[in-house]
């Protein structure tokens, strides 16, 4: 135990590299970003003496390093600079905005495992069957819809022609008041106030963007399942299972499954870290408040403090995620331990 | 007459595949009486995996059985419910397989396996079903059974896992083990632990079994009757020693012809009809390969690992000498460094003189000696790269090593292919139109495209059927007459090194433990572990029996 423990802050260890080359290199990309910002923010009036002022105030006056050596500074103390665009602290910004995008995307993520995982291993026992050709269509038409597509098919239907769906504008309806905060998910903080009222409203304005999201990442995992359980049920160790009179179940679930989990989550982490990147457009079209869309903006913006506080928030993520995946990976699969890497 | 615990009556199993049904078993008929051990030989494709698969009914998907039936203790097993299938399964019948390591499920332990296997068949409940699993292991008598019970497959020798794998199968105490193939893969000394393993239990619990193997020594040595098979009909049945002796159908003289046996010659393993006189190969005295001191060390997670202790021999001109020993004896190793794909650590490879072992083995592919030391692969398909033709892959070092290009490259591939027997015609097939004889000849071709003068062959057969290792052997044999090749031959099958080499090697643990001209070593060995390693050998009922062989006929 003593010896896992070790293992595994060497594991988290190997993660600080990684984030101090996201820290330096989105510095020096927001720094090579075309657009001057003191101009920009300067106002259209300005004269060259009064964005020179402002170039000062915001501290782009100074060398590269000298900026550098402030930032990571400030990063230190908590200090992810200010947004010039919204005027409050980035930190702020983030805690506000990235939990309704994880609220989406992590709600997306367990809707499209519950459909995908199923029908994946569906599909591979029954090769060729009806439900075989269902998951084959389900599959393309996910990948091949955009979500800005589906996202406004989804609000024609359930919205403009049925009614079922609300308003679909952020992320609870005006009429309720937001939870008090603790988590940042309205789902759970709800909860924890024992507020069921609006937990079923922030379920209702959930509800279509993240089937939209699903849709889309429906198709990687039920691929990817179908065929780590075709692998897994051809091997040897099922002949053996089924020799010595297990079960079906016995030998789907308990040792062809098991043994298709580790591409499946593999799998699981690269749609979830790639669904975290790509959902903006799905936050556009729904109006939801997440970090996507607020990114976007300090980008158009030159908003130096706002970007790389997004970056460096969303390298933490994954970082954090793949440390999950691998802490997964050996609980599953005994042959994979810490030391061997 | 007792009844018969088993019998099968005209039984044919078909696949559906894309190119039609295609019929590996054709009708076949054999019985199995209370405490009787039947093997059914063949080479590959003969149908005898699959006829277990059909009796326990766990064909893989698109195999059906056609016809005929399988009667097992008064019960129809073809006309049986799956539910009923599931209680006779491990229960009344078990199976073991080959590769025990695949056989295994990685993730699971090997404690649980067995429980599940136990608790199936309500044999244990929650309570103890761990001390009944760690008793079914103590009784494959695996040391520590209560610590292995935790392992996981990954963790064991694959002679371990056989046992686990027989540990599984045992555990409901059936009437009927089937073993498909239990010891391919496994090193000669394990392979007699586990046979004798498997036969004792057998004996001890009055069991049945049915060997299937494609190794006819093996099968005569373990089985009370054998049944021949070729091409999914079951051409001669009899007593072990009677079918081995005096064969009847001329498929079973083949094949005993074939199997490489004390006190047979090369020849003697081809038909009557090939079988032209051997003109004998000339070694001179003048030594080619001098190898001094040679050692392999590599860093390992948990320290050093010494590979190959410092070796020293000499191959001599024109001889033939072959490396024996189990997986981890560092004769890959050395065969490694010989033909120079790996650095050694220390000592020196003296090749005419020259001392190759100090040019760096990235720089050897450029060295004009690159050409006069050459190598036979192990598997004949994973060594053939799939998108060349055998045209390709023979004029490959021609096109790299010598000045030869156009037609005069074309023809000294096509004489390369006259020469080891692969037919011109066949010349622009990929490795997967070939057969596995015809991929082993053109791994010889390209061997032997640049002339070279020490040919090292890493268990050139050890993949093929007996019938083409025949074949290969004389055609490696007249080789090396015509060529005046010296050859290493890494290999563990004792009988096939005595065949083909004058001197032999006997490693262990990175060591030489025996070294000397074949027939010393073969006939008088003075080394335990070489003893070891002859007594393992399987002893077919015609061979003369060594001393330390327990003997068989007499119980």
């Amino acid at each position: 135990m003593r010896g896992r423990a070790v293992a595994l802050g060497l594991r988290i260890a190997q993660t600080l590299p990684v984030l101090f080359g996201v820290v330096l290199i989105s510095f020096l990309l927001t720094r090579a970003l075309p657009g001057d910002p003191a101009a920009y923010f300067a106002g259209v009036m300005a004269d060259a003496e009064s964005i020179e002022a402002t170039r000062v105030k915001l501290g782009l006056d100074k060398s590269l390093p000298e900026q550098f050596a402030i930032y990571v500074g400030d990063l230190f103390r908590g200090d992810l600079g200010r947004s010039v665009g919204t005027g409050r602290p980035v930190l702020t910004d983030l805690a506000e905005r990235l939990p309704a995008s994880l609220e989406l995307t992590l709600s997306a993520l367990l809707l499209s495992c519950l459909i995908a995982v199923p029908l994946g291993v569906w599909a591979a026992v029954r090769q060729g069957s009806w439900v075989d050709h269902l998951c084959r269509v389900l599959v393309t038409a996910g990948v091949s819809l955009p979500t800005f597509f589906t996202g406004v098919l989804l609000i024609y239907v359930f919205y403009y022609l049925l009614g079922w769906a609300p308003s679909p504008l952020g992320r609870l309806d005006f009429i309720y008041l937001p939870p008090p905060q603790v988590t940042g998910f309205y789902l759970i903080d709800s909860l924890l106030a024992g507020d069921a009222e609006t937990f079923f409203a922030a379920l209702r304005q959930l509800a279509l963007p993240a089937a939209t999201l699903a849709l889309f990442t429906l198709a990687p995992i039920a691929r990817m399942t179908r065929a780590a359980m075709l692998t897994a049920l051809s091997s040897d160790y099922i002949r053996t299972a089924r020799a010595a009179g297990l079960t079906p179940r016995k030998v789907l679930y308990g040792y062809a499954f098991r043994n298709a989990l580790l591409p499946v989550v593999t799998t699981l982490g690269m749609v979830f870290s790639f669904v975290l990147g790509a959902n903006v457009l799905v936050e556009k079209v729904f109006a939801w408040p997440g970090i996507g869309s607020y990114a976007v903006e300090a980008l158009v913006a030159s908003d130096y403090a706002a970007v790389q506080g997004f970056v460096l928030a969303m390298a933490v993520l994954f970082v954090i995620l793949n440390l999950l995946i691998d802490l997964s990976y050996a609980l599953i699969d005994p042959r994979i331990g810490f030391a061997g890497k | 007459m007792a009844p018969k615990l088993l019998s099968v009556n005209d039984l044919a199993v078909s696949f559906r595949t894309r190119r039609g049904e295609v019929k590996a078993v054709r009708g076949i008929s054999f019985a199995l009486a209370r405490g009787e051990t039947l093997g059914i030989v063949g080479e590959s494709g003969s149908g005898k995996s699959v006829t277990s698969y059909a009796l326990l009914r766990i064909l893989d998907a698109g195999g059906t059985i056609r016809t005929g039936g399988v009667t097992y203790g008064g019960i129809d097993l073809r006309a049986a419910s799956e539910r009923g299938m599931r209680d006779i399964r491990g229960r009344e019948i078990s199976m073991i397989f080959q590769n025990p390591r695949a056989a295994l499920n990685p993730i699971r332990k090997v404690g649980h396996q067995i429980e599940d296997v136990l608790r199936q068949h309500g044999r244990a409940s929650r309570q103890d079903a761990r001390a009944k699993a760690i008793k079914a292991l103590a009784d494959v008598r695996i040391n520590d059974p209560e610590a292995r019970y935790d392992a996981y497959p990954f963790e064991l020798s694959g002679g371990m896992c056989q046992r686990v794998v027989i540990a599984i199968a045992l555990a409901c105490d059936p009437k009927l083990l089937i073993a498909d193939e239990p010891t391919t893969g496994l090193d000669i000394t394990t392979q007699k632990a586990v046979m004798d393993l498997t036969r004792d239990l057998i004996r001890a619990r009055g069991m049945s079994s049915i060997l299937i193997t494609h190794d006819l020594g093996l099968a005569a040595e373990y089985c009370d009757r054998l049944a021949v098979m070729k091409d999914g009909e079951i051409v001669e049945t009899g007593a072990a020693a009677d079918v081995f002796a005096r064969p009847r159908h001329p498929y079973t003289a083949r094949l005993v012809d074939a199997t490489p046996r004390p006190g047979a010659d090369l020849r003697a393993l081809l038909p009557a009809e090939a079988r032209t006189p051997l003109v004998p190969h000339a070694v001179s005295n003048t030594p080619l390969l001098e190898v001094q001191g040679l050692t392999k060390t590599y860093t390992g997670k948990s320290g050093p690992v010494h590979a190959v202790k410092g070796i020293d021999f000499t191959i001599r001109q024109g001889a033939s000498v072959g490396l024996v020993g189990e997986s981890g004896c560092g004769k890959s190793t050395t065969s490694s460094m010989l033909v120079r794909l790996l650095d050694p650590s220390a000592g020196r490879i003296l090749f005419d003189g020259q001392d190759i072992g100090a040019i760096p083995a990235d720089r050897f592919a450029r060295n004009p000696l690159r050409g006069a030391i050459q190598m036979v692969f192990q598997d004949a398909t994973d060594s053939l790269n799939p998108r060349h033709t055998a045209r390709d892959t023979i004029g490959e070092p021609l096109r790299r090593l010598t000045t030869l290009d156009g037609a005069a490259r074309r023809a000294r591939v096509e004489e390369l292919a006259a020469m080891t027997g692969l037919p011109a015609g066949l010349l622009d097939r990929f490795p997967h139109q070939l057969s596995g004889g015809q991929k082993a000849r053109v791994g010889i071709a390209r061997a032997i495209a640049t002339d070279p003068r020490l040919l090292i062959l890493d268990e050139p057969t050890a993949a093929l059927d007996v019938s083409i290792q025949a074949v290969v052997l004389n055609l490696l044999a007249d080789l090396r007459t015509r060529l005046g090749m010296s050859y290493l031959f890494v290999s563990h099958d004792l009988n096939v090194v005595r065949l083909l080499c004058d001197e032999v090697i006997v490693m262990q643990g990175g060591e030489i433990v025996e070294a000397g001209p074949a027939a010393q070593v073969m006939d008088a060995p003075a080394h335990p572990y070489t003893r070891a390693l002859l007594g393992a050998a399987p002893k077919p009922p015609s061979a003369p029996r060594s001393p330390q062989a327990p003997d068989r006929a007499a119980e």
